[in-house]
C-alpha cells in the first residue's frame, strides 16, 4: 500500500475543484495550476526513484485486495509518462499564463486542464481495465470542454466530429470490456494476464483483443487518425499543444500495456496487425505532412507520424525496440508540445497560418527561429537531441527481427518530417523580411521562455540519455516480462 | 396567452414534497438495499426540475439561491475529501469505517463514513442534472 501513487491524480482534481470556486480570479487560477503541476512532477519523480529501489508500487482502494478491488499500479513505464506529462503541462501552463485571454480564464479553462491531466495520469497509473475506461472518460470530457472553449465556428465544427468519434469509440471500449469480462470473468489487468495465459488466447480472446485494438487506435490516431489533424489544429495554442503532447500518448500507452501484459500470446496476429497499421500510419502521416500549407495542419500530421513510429516499436517488440519506443514516447511528448507552442507563437505574431504569407521571420525573431530549427532537428532524430536514441534503438530492433519494411518506412518518415518542417523553416523564417524591424509585432519574452525550457529539455533528454537509461531499461523489462507486473500486483493471491 | 396552471401548481407543491422525501429515503436505504447517492441524487434532482417546469426559473432561483454549478463542485469536493481523509490515518484511499451509536430518538444506529462520500455523489448528481436541464431550457 502506498497512498502517494494516487497523488498525481488526486492533487490536480482537488485543486481543479477549488479553482471552480475561484472562477473570477484568472491570474490566481493560473498560478495555482502551475504550482500544482510542479508539485505533481516532483511527486512523480519521487515515486520513480522509489520504484527503482523498492519495486512496483501498488495502492488498493479501500483496502480491497486485487483482483477484487480497484488498484493503482505504478511501474517505471507509467511513472516515466506521468512525470513527462506533468512537466509538459507545467510548461504549457506557463505559456497559458500570458496567452489566454480573460474570457477563457473565467470559463473554467484551468480546472479543465487540471481535470484533463488528472485523467491522463489516472490512465497511466490504473491497474484495472474498467478504471482505465473511467480515466479515459475524465480525460475526454475535459478535452471536449477545452476544444470548444472560445467557440469559433471552425472549432465547433471540428469539435462535433471529435465528440462523435470519441463517443463511438468509448462505446466500443465498453462493449469490448463486457466481452472480456464475459469471457474471463475479471478486469484487473494483472489477473487478466494470468487468466488469458491460462486460457491460451484462443480465437475468441484474440477477436476481443482486436476490438480493444480498434478502440485504442482511434484514441491514439493509429491508422484511424482521420479526426486528428482537424481537431488538433483548431483550438487555442496551449490547448492544441496539450492535445498534441498528451492525448494520443494515452492511447499509445493503453496499446503498449494491453498488448504486452494481457494479449501477448498471439503476437503473429495482433502485433502483425499493429505493424501493418503503424506502417500505413507512417505513410498517411507523411503524405499529410507535406500536403498542406497550413502550418498547424503540418504540425498535426507530425503527431500522426510519431504515433506510427512509436507503434513500430510495439509491433517489433524486441527489447531494443521497446526501449526505443519508450525513449521516443518521452521525447515526443516534450517536442510535440514545443512544436505546437512555436507554431502557435508564429501564428500569433504573423496573424496567418498560411505558409506563403509569411517570410523572413528570422530577422525579426532570431531566438524563435533557432528554437524552431532545433525542434526540427530533434523531431528528425539528429544527435545529440532527444529524438536520436529512440530512432536508433527502434531501428536496431527492426534489423534484429528482420522487419525491413517497417524499418524502411520509419526511416523514410523521418525524412518526411524533416522535409515538412524544413518547408516551414525555409518559407517563414528564411527569405525576404516582409515586416521591418520597426513595424514588427513585439515578441514578448514571456512567450519565449516556456519554449526555451522545452528546448533545454530536448537537449537534456538527448545528452542525459545515460541517466535516463536505468529507468527506461526497467520499464522495458517490465513490459517484456509481464510476470514482474503480475507478481507485484497479485503477491500471495496467485493460484 | 396565459395558461391556466392552477392544477399543475397545486399538484407540484405536494408532489415535490413527496419526491424529496422519497429521494432522501432512497439515499439512506442505499447502504444495505437498492438506492444510494447516485439514485437518491437523481430523484432529488427531478424534484428541482419539476419546480423549474411548474414555476418560472426566476421564482425558483429566488427560493433556492444556490448556483448549481457550485453545488456539483461542492459534491465532488466532498466525495474526494471524504475519500482522501483516511490517507491521513495511514489507511488506503477510500477506506471506510462505521460504528454503532446510541442516538436520542433512533436508538442504536449504524453511522458509516461512506455516507459522507455518498452525499458528495448526491450533490454532484443534483448539480449536474439541474444544470443540464436549465442550460438546455435557456436556449431560444
Amino acid at each position: 500500500m502506498n497512498n502517494i501513487i494516487l497523488l498525481p491524480v488526486l492533487i490536480p482534481v482537488m485543486v481543479g475543484i477549488l479553482l471552480i470556486f475561484l472562477r473570477s480570479y484568472g491570474r490566481t487560477q493560473a498560478w495555482f495550476s502551475i504550482f500544482t503541476m510542479a508539485a505533481t512532477a516532483g511527486i512523480s519523480y519521487y515515486l520513480l526513484e522509489k520504484v527503482q529501489s523498492d519495486g512496483i508500487q501498488r495502492l488498493d482502494f479501500g483496502g480491497w485486495a486485487p483482483p477484487f478491488g480497484i488498484s493503482f499500479v505504478a511501474d517505471s513505464f507509467s511513472l516515466l509518462l506521468v512525470l513527462t506529462a506533468s512537466i509538459v503541462t507545467f510548461v504549457c501552463l506557463m505559456y497559458a499564463l500570458f496567452s489566454t485571454n480573460k474570457l477563457l480564464q473565467t470559463m473554467y479553462y484551468y480546472p479543465s486542464v487540471l481535470f484533463l491531466i488528472a485523467g491522463v495520469n489516472g490512465s497511466f497509473l490504473t491497474g484495472d481495465l474498467f478504471n482505465l475506461f473511467v480515466c479515459f472518460e475524465v480525460m475526454l470530457l475535459s478535452s471536449y470542454v477545452l476544444l470548444t472553449l472560445g467557440g469559433a465556428k471552425r472549432q465547433l465544427r471540428e469539435a462535433i466530429k471529435y465528440v462523435v468519434i470519441n463517443i463511438v469509440s468509448s462505446w466500443f471500449f465498453l462493449v469490448a470490456l463486457a466481452y472480456l469480462y464475459g469471457a474471463v470473468g475479471t478486469l484487473n489487468m494483472a489477473h487478466l494476464s494470468v487468466r488469458v495465459a491460462e486460457a491460451g488466447q484462443g480465437p475468441l480472446l484474440t477477436t476481443i483483443s482486436i476490438v480493444f485494438m480498434i478502440v485504442f487506435s482511434l484514441k491514439a490516431g493509429l491508422l484511424l487518425y482521420f479526426w486528428l489533424p482537424g481537431s488538433y489544429s483548431t483550438p487555442p495554442v496551449v490547448t492544441s499543444a496539450l492535445f498534441g503532447a498528451l492525448l494520443t500518448k494515452v492511447g499509445i500507452y493503453a496499446l503498449f500495456r494491453v498488448f504486452s501484459l494481457i494479449f501477448n500470446q498471439q503476437p503473429e496476429i495482433t502485433h502483425a496487425i499493429i505493424g501493418v497499421m503503424a506502417g500505413l500510419t507512417l505513410i498517411g502521416g507523411s503524405i499529410g505532412a507535406i500536403a498542406y500549407n497550413d502550418i498547424r495542419k503540418i504540425a498535426a500530421y507530425n503527431v500522426v507520424i510519431a504515433v506510427g513510429f512509436i507503434l513500430v516499436g510495439l509491433a517489433i517488440s524486441t527489447p531494443n525496440a521497446i526501449e526505443g519506443a519508450i525513449y521516443y514516447l518521452i521525447h515526443d511528448m516534450v517536442v510535440k508540445a514545443l512544436l505546437f507552442l512555436l507554431v502557435g507563437t508564429v501564428i500569433a505574431l504573423t496573424g496567418t497560418a498560411q505558409l506563403h504569407q509569411m517570410s523572413g521571420l528570422m530577422k525579426n525573431y532570431p531566438l524563435l527561429g533557432w528554437s524552431f530549427f532545433i525542434t526540427m532537428l530533434s523531431l528528425a532524430g539528429v544527435p545529440p537531441l532527444s529524438g536520436f536514441i529512440g530512432k536508433v534503438l527502434v531501428s536496431e530492433g527492426a534489423i534484429e527481427s528482420g522487419a525491413y519494411i517497417l524499418l524502411a518506412l520509419s526511416l523514410l518518415s523521418s525524412l518526411f518530417v524533416l522535409y515538412s518542417l524544413l518547408r516551414i523553416f525555409k518559407n517563414s523564417f528564411w527569405g525576404e523580411t516582409i515586416v521591418g524591424k520597426e513595424d514588427q509585432v513585439p515578441l514578448n519574452s514571456r512567450f519565449l521562455v516556456p519554449c526555451l525550457v522545452l528546448v533545454l529539455l530536448t537537449f537534456g533528454i538527448g545528452l542525459g540519455t545515460e541517466g535516463l537509461s536505468a529507468y527506461v531499461t526497467d520499464a522495458a523489462e517490465t513490459l517484456l516480462n509481464p510476470d514482474i507486473y503480475v507478481d507485484a500486483v497479485l503477491e500471495g493471491a496467485r493460484p | 396567452m396565459k395558461i391556466n396552471d392552477v392544477i399543475l401548481k397545486t399538484v407540484s407543491q405536494a408532489g415535490v414534497l413527496i419526491i424529496l422525501t422519497f429521494g432522501v429515503y432512497l439515499f439512506l436505504s442505499g447502504h444495505n438495499q437498492p438506492g444510494g447517492g447516485f439514485i437518491g441524487g437523481l430523484v432529488l434532482a427531478t424534484a428541482f426540475v419539476l419546480m423549474f417546469l411548474t414555476f418560472d426559473s426566476e421564482t425558483v432561483n429566488k427560493a433556492i439561491p444556490f448556483d448549481f454549478k457550485k453545488i456539483s463542485a461542492l459534491g465532488v469536493l466532498l466525495a474526494f475529501s471524504s475519500s482522501a481523509l483516511p490517507m491521513f490515518f495511514g489507511q488506503p484511499f477510500m477506506s471506510q469505517t462505521f460504528g454503532y451509536f446510541d442516538l436520542p430518538i433512533f436508538g442504536k444506529t449504524e453511522l458509516a463514513t461512506v455516507t459522507l462520500f455518498e452525499s458528495g455523489v448526491a450533490l454532484t448528481v443534483i448539480g449536474v442534472v439541474v444544470n443540464i436541464i436549465t442550460s438546455i431550457s435557456e436556449d431560444e
